[in-house]
C-alpha cells in the first residue's frame, strides 16, 4: 500500500487528460477498475482531470490513454509543467498507461514530425517511431513474477520502445508487434505501461486485479454474472487469435 | 458524352458493361467494379468525367449518405439531372462510376470518403465541399482525425474556386474549413464532444457554453453561422424560421438537412423548393426503413461509431419498445471493437435489450459494465420472436451487422 493509501473503503481513480489522451475506448479501463472494485465492496471515487486542470496528488491509481501525435506532445509538456503525476508515482501511487500514454511516461518519445520529445521520466523506457504501423490483435505471455495469465489485446501504433535497466518488460510477444523487439509493455515498481490500446483491462481482468491489489492489497476472487461474461469474452478472443 | 476523349469513352463503356454484369450476377449494385475497370483503362477518368459539371462533394464521419441524398433531392428542384453515388460507394471508383452512369447530368453530388477529399477535390475541381463532422471511426484503418483535418485544410487553401459549407459546431471542422477561400458556416449542431475538447489550432482546452466554443489561449472561436438549426426548425440568413418537417427521423437528419439547404443555396435553389423535395426522402440505402417481420414492425438504424450510436439512441422509440443491438468487427466495420467503450449504453437501461452479432460478447461485457440488463439472441428472428405480436422492435447495428440483418429481412426497401 502506498503511504497515502486510504484503505479499501475509498479507492481513488484518476483518469489523466481524457481531453487529449482518449482516442478509442480508453474509458473502458476506468470503468473496469471501478466495476471490479465495487463488486468487492470497495468504495470508488473516479475523477477525470482535463489538461487545463492540475493533476491531484492523492490518487491511488492513475490512468493514461492513447492519443494522436500532437495531443501526445501537448500532454507531455503539460504533465511535466504540472508535476502532479510524477509526484504521485514517487509516493507509490499506481500508474497504468496505454499506447501514447505509455510512451510519454518514459524518458523520450517521437513527436509529430518524428523529433525526440522529452517524456516524464517515470519509467526507464525510450520510444521512437518505427518503420510501419502495427495494427491488429496482440497476444503476449506476462513476466511470471507478476502472476498474470496471457495478455490479449488490440494494438494500433507506430512506436518502438527500448527498455532500460530500470524497468522490466511486461510480457513476451506471441502475436503482434509490442515494443518491436519481441517484448511488450514495461513496468517498474507500480508504474506499468502497454501498447495494448484502448480498453486493455477489459480482456485482461487479472491485470486489472493486479493494479487494484497494488493499490489496496489482496482481493477476493470475483464470480457471478459479470465475471462469467468477461471469461467467455476473453476465451473467445484468445481462441480467435492464432499464436504466430 | 460526346466531349470525352476516346479512351475515356472506352473506359466508361467498359466500366458500365462490367457494372451491368456485376448487377446481373447479384453482386450488389455494380457501381464499384464498373469504376475500377474504367479507372484501369483511363487513370484520369474522374477528371475527364467531372469536366464542365457543377460538383458537390459530401464528407464527414457520419451522415454522408443521407446528406448526399438530401442535397441531390434539393438540387432536383432545378429541373436538371443530378448524378450521384447514392449507395455509398465513396472512393474514386464509385465516384467515377456515378459520373459515368449519368454522362449528361450538369450537376453531381458525390459522397466522398474522408481520406480521398484532397485527391478528389483536385481531380474534380468541385464547386462545393460539404463538411459535416469529424469523430473517431474505425481507427484500425482510417486516418487519425487531427491529421485528416490538416490535410483538408491544405487542400482547401489550394482550391480558390471551391466553396466549403461547414458545420461550425464541430471545432475540428471549423478549423479545417477556415483554410478555404469561400465558406458558408452552418450551425448544424454536434452532440458528440469527445473528439473536440481541445483547440485544433493550439491544443488548449476549449471552453463551451450555450453560444458555442472558444479557445482562451489563441482566441480561435466558433464562427457566426449563416444557417442555424434550431430544434425542428431552420433559421436562414434573413432570419426567417421554417419548420423542417422531414420524413427522416432524429436530430442528426435535421442537421444533415440544414447542411443540404446551405449547399442548395450556392446553386440558387429556393429554400422552400429545396425543403419540399427533401421532405419526400423517407429511407436512405435501407436506413430508417420499417419492415414487417412475423407480425412485428422492425425498424433498422445504422450506427458505425460512437458519435453515430449517440445519434441513433436519439431516434429510438420510447421505452418500453425493445431494441436489438448487433455488432460485427469485419474489415468494413473496423477490426477493433474498442469504440464500444466510448458509447454510453445506460440510456437503454429502461427497455428490453437484445444482443447479437459476431462480436456480441464484446457488447455483453460492455453492457454488463454499464449495468444494462440484456438477453443474448442468435439473430434478428430470435429477437423478433421475443417481441409481442403486433409490437415494434428497434434495431441498431454497425455496418456489416446491418447488411446481414437487412438481407435477412429481405431488402424490403
Amino acid at each position: 500500500m502506498g503511504a497515502h493509501a486510504r484503505g479499501p473503503a475509498n479507492l481513488r481513480l484518476v483518469w489523466v487528460y481524457p481531453d487529449l489522451l482518449s482516442t478509442y475506448g480508453d474509458r473502458g479501463n476506468l470503468l473496469v477498475l471501478e466495476r471490479r472494485a465495487r463488486l468487492r465492496g470497495i468504495g470508488v471515487e473516479a475523477v477525470s482531470v482535463n489538461s487545463d486542470q492540475p493533476v491531484p496528488r492523492y490518487g491511488d491509481i492513475y490512468l493514461l490513454g492513447g492519443g494522436e501525435d500532437l495531443p501526445q506532445v501537448l500532454a507531455a509538456r503539460r504533465l511535466r509543467a504540472d508535476g502532479g503525476l510524477a509526484a504521485a508515482a514517487a509516493q507509490g501511487s499506481v500508474v497504468f498507461a496505454v499506447c501514447a500514454g505509455y510512451q510519454l511516461i518514459g524518458t523520450e518519445f517521437g513527436g509529430d514530425e518524428g523529433q525526440p520529445v522529452a517524456g516524464l521520466e517515470m519509467l526507464d523506457i525510450r520510444s521512437g517511431r518505427g518503420e510501419r504501423r502495427g495494427v491488429g490483435e496482440i497476444l503476449a505471455d506476462v513476466d511470471p513474477a507478476l502472476g498474470v495469465p496471457r495478455l490479449s489485446g488490440f494494438e494500433n501504433h507506430q512506436g518502438v520502445t527500448q527498455i532500460g535497466p530500470g524497468a522490466r518488460p511486461l510480457a513476451r510477444v506471441l502475436t503482434g508487434v509490442g515494443n518491436g523487439d519481441g517484448t511488450e509493455g514495461a513496468y517498474a515498481d507500480r508504474v506499468l505501461g502497454t501498447y495494448m490500446h484502448g480498453p486493455a483491462l477489459v480482456r485482461n481482468p487479472a491485470l486489472a486485479d493486479l493494479l487494484l491489489t497494488w493499490a489496496v492489497g489482496e482481493l477476493p476472487p470475483l464470480d457471478g454474472e459479470y465475471e462469467a461474461w468477461t471469461t467467455r469474452f476473453r476465451e473467445q478472443r484468445l481462441a480467435a487469435v492464432p499464436v504466430s | 458524352m460526346g466531349k470525352l476523349p476516346m479512351r475515356a469513352r472506352v473506359a466508361t463503356t467498359l466500366g458500365g458493361a462490367a457494372g451491368r454484369m456485376s448487377r446481373l450476377a447479384g453482386r450488389g449494385d455494380g457501381s464499384v467494379i464498373g469504376g475500377v475497370i474504367g479507372l484501369r483503362v483511363e487513370p484520369g477518368l474522374l477528371s475527364l468525367l467531372a469536366a464542365d459539371r457543377q460538383i458537390v462533394l459530401v464528407t464527414g464521419t457520419n451522415g454522408k449518405t443521407t446528406t448526399t441524398r438530401l442535397i441531390s433531392s434539393a438540387l432536383s428542384a432545378l429541373g436538371e439531372e443530378v448524378a450521384s453515388n447514392a449507395f455509398g460507394a465513396n472512393m474514386e471508383a464509385g465516384l467515377a462510376a456515378a459520373l459515368g452512369q449519368s454522362p449528361e447530368a450538369p450537376y453531381a453530388v458525390l459522397e466522398t470518403d474522408e481520406k480521398y477529399i484532397p485527391a478528389v477535390l483536385r481531380a474534380t475541381n468541385a464547386r462545393v465541399v460539404a463538411l459535416l463532422n469529424l469523430s473517431r471511426d474505425q481507427m484500425d484503418r482510417a486516418a487519425e482525425i487531427w491529421l485528416l483535418a490538416r490535410r483538408w485544410r491544405e487542400a482547401f487553401e489550394a482550391a480558390p474556386d471551391c466553396r466549403v459549407v461547414a458545420n461550425v459546431d464541430d471545432p475540428l471542422i471549423a478549423w479545417a474549413a477556415s483554410g478555404a477561400h469561400q465558406v458558408t458556416w452552418v450551425a448544424a449542431g454536434q452532440r458528440w464532444h469527445e473528439d473536440s475538447w481541445c483547440c485544433p489550432r493550439c491544443g488548449s482546452h476549449l471552453r463551451r457554453d450555450d453560444l458555442g466554443w472558444r479557445c482562451h489561449e489563441c482566441e480561435f472561436s466558433r464562427p457566426s453561422a449563416r444557417w442555424v438549426l434550431d430544434g425542428s426548425s431552420v433559421i436562414d440568413s434573413a432570419g426567417r424560421v421554417t419548420e423542417l418537417g422531414l420524413a427522416l427521423p432524429g436530430r442528426a437528419n435535421r442537421s444533415n438537412a440544414v447542411m443540404a439547404l446551405a449547399v442548395a443555396e450556392v446553386f440558387g435553389v429556393d429554400p422552400a423548393a429545396a425543403l419540399q423535395k427533401m421532405r419526400s426522402v423517407t429511407s436512405v440505402a435501407g436506413r430508417y426503413t420499417q419492415v414487417e417481420r412475423d407480425g412485428r414492425q422492425v425498424r433498422l438504424l445504422l450506427a458505425k461509431n460512437p458519435a453515430g450510436w449517440l445519434e441513433a439512441f436519439d431516434v429510438l422509440e420510447p421505452a418500453p419498445v425493445p431494441v436489438l443491438l448487433s455488432v460485427n468487427a469485419q474489415v468494413p466495420d473496423g477490426r477493433d471493437t474498442s469504440w464500444l467503450w466510448d458509447v454510453d449504453y445506460r440510456v437503454v437501461r429502461d427497455r428490453p435489450v437484445f444482443v447479437s452479432g459476431e462480436r456480441g460478447l464484446d457488447l455483453a461485457v460492455r453492457l454488463e459494465a454499464d449495468g444494462v440488463p440484456f438477453q443474448m439472441v442468435s439473430g434478428i428472428d430470435d429477437a423478433v420472436s421475443r417481441v409481442s405480436p403486433g409490437g415494434t422492435l428497434d434495431v441498431i447495428a454497425n455496418y456489416t451487422a446491418f447488411q446481414q440483418i437487412r438481407t435477412a429481412v429481405g431488402r424490403a426497401a
